[in-house]
């Protein structure tokens, strides 16, 4: 259900730019959402079709691109890249990893009219 | 929904129902600050969308701008709870005010823990107390009667608490220096996780009369989380319950999380949770106390 708090969240950055890069219409929305982050897509997705209606953004396509998240493997004594949070290691395939980024959600870029 | 501003669906306890025709008249102690200008939740109760207000502005073609354009934008889409989190935490930082939030899923145990806390803990300390739930203002009654002052926010349709709830909390409630303030999350062992209210550490209360593979169904909260209070020891000489085994699954998700096994109605663990917190909130009272000597100098 936290969902509705992002899209409201990503509702109101777009209308903060708004203000200070003069646009008037959103057509897409680009988000970049951590393989390890807090969100269902798709459940955000829905959540912002709904909380979008009635601003400058309703309509708006939503583009979510996945980025992986990253580990320290202690058996191979490096960084490597993770897409669940208990996964293993891609390289050896252990499980001594410590997860160090993948929880980001941020708002790209908008394509405007 | 606004969670940009506590006024949406939340309400904070006794608070006088405000003018909203914004402006934004709340009194915000410890100056919390806003900056909205947009159209708002109308206080009949009917959701207007929170952003009317722009697209009515903006809705005409702004002369020489051209129509198709990309903007940079890489911000967080939390950066605006983020924000308001860092305000409460810099707060308590120039009080040394030691600050906990509690997240369990319902019934764990926390407002029974809560009040044993305030009891065995109110004459060292003042304590003041946060208490979030979707409905009534039953908990922050215990919690008074137990002796500490509390206001209770009521999220509404709302699953947590943000971080600008909680700073429209602490308005209502007197926040002594070198205080413990603990706020009592909605119980829910998933959306709290992802909101920072500007706390020193989240404490997650799993109970004995859950499963113990909880902290692999929830993870995110037990990675959040920087203490783990295993509650109702007191029932497991009556339940199959596992307790190593639950832990294990606890540090397997996070190999950081402290772990303490307690029970709010007879006590045990509590003082091993007592140290931990007192050697914590002295450390936040000092670092105040420093700050505000160097401050002076």
């Amino acid at each position: 259900m936290h969902e509705m708090a992002l899209a409201q969240g990503i509702v109101d950055l777009i209308a903060d730019e708004a203000r200070k890069q003069s646009f008037a219409l959103v057509k897409t929305v680009r988000l970049e959402i951590g393989a390890l982050a807090h969100v269902e897509p798709e459940a955000l997705r829905f959540c912002f079709d709904a909380v979008a209606r009635g601003t400058l953004a309703e309509g708006a396509g939503l583009d979510i691109l996945s980025a992986p998240g990253e580990a320290w493997c202690f058996d191979c004594s490096a960084p490597v890249a993770v897409y669940e949070r208990f996964g293993a290691c891609p390289a050896c395939g252990g499980f001594r990893l410590q997860v160090t980024t993948g929880g980001e959600m941020q708002v790209k870029e908008l394509e405007v009219e | 929904m606004c969670t940009v501003c506590g006024c949406g669906t939340a309400s904070v306890e006794g608070a006088k129902a405000h003018d909203h025709d914004h402006g934004h008249h709340h009194h915000h102690h410890y100056g919390h600050h806003h900056d909205h200008d947009h159209g708002h939740q109308r206080h009949d109760g009917s959701p207007a969308p929170a952003v009317e207000a722009h697209a009515s502005a903006l809705g005409a073609a702004v002369p020489g701008v051209s129509p198709e354009r990309l903007v940079a934008i890489e911000r967080a889409i939390l950066s605006k709870n983020d924000a308001y989190a860092e305000e409460n935490r810099a707060l308590f930082a120039r009080l040394g005010v030691f600050a906990l939030n509690f997240v369990s899923s319902p019934g764990s145990g926390k407002t029974t823990l809560l009040a044993r806390v305030i009891a065995d803990l109110k004459d060292k300390f003042p304590i003041a107390v946060i208490e979030g739930d979707q409905q009534t203002s039953n908990d922050a009654e215990r919690i008074r009667a137990a002796g500490a002052p509390a206001v209770q926010i009521n999220t509404g349709k709302g699953c947590h608490l943000d971080a600008h709830m909680v700073a429209h909390g602490l308005g209502d409630l007197p926040l002594e220096k070198g205080a413990l303030l603990f706020i009592e999350n909605v119980g829910n062992l998933v959306c709290p996780a992802a909101f920072d209210l500007g706390e020193a550490h989240k404490v997650v209360v799993l109970s004995a009369t859950e499963g113990e593979d909880k902290p692999l169904k929830y993870p995110e909260m037990f990675v959040a989380s920087d203490l783990l209070l295993l509650n109702k020891s007191d029932l497991l000489p009556h339940l199959d319950f596992d307790v190593g085994q639950c832990l294990a699954y606890a540090l397997k998700v996070n190999p950081d999380l402290q772990t303490l096994v307690v029970s709010a109605k007879t006590g045990e663990g509590l003082p091993a949770f007592y140290a931990w917190l007192e050697g914590r909130a002295a450390r936040a009272a000092r670092r105040a106390h420093d700050a505000s000597v160097t401050a002076r100098a």
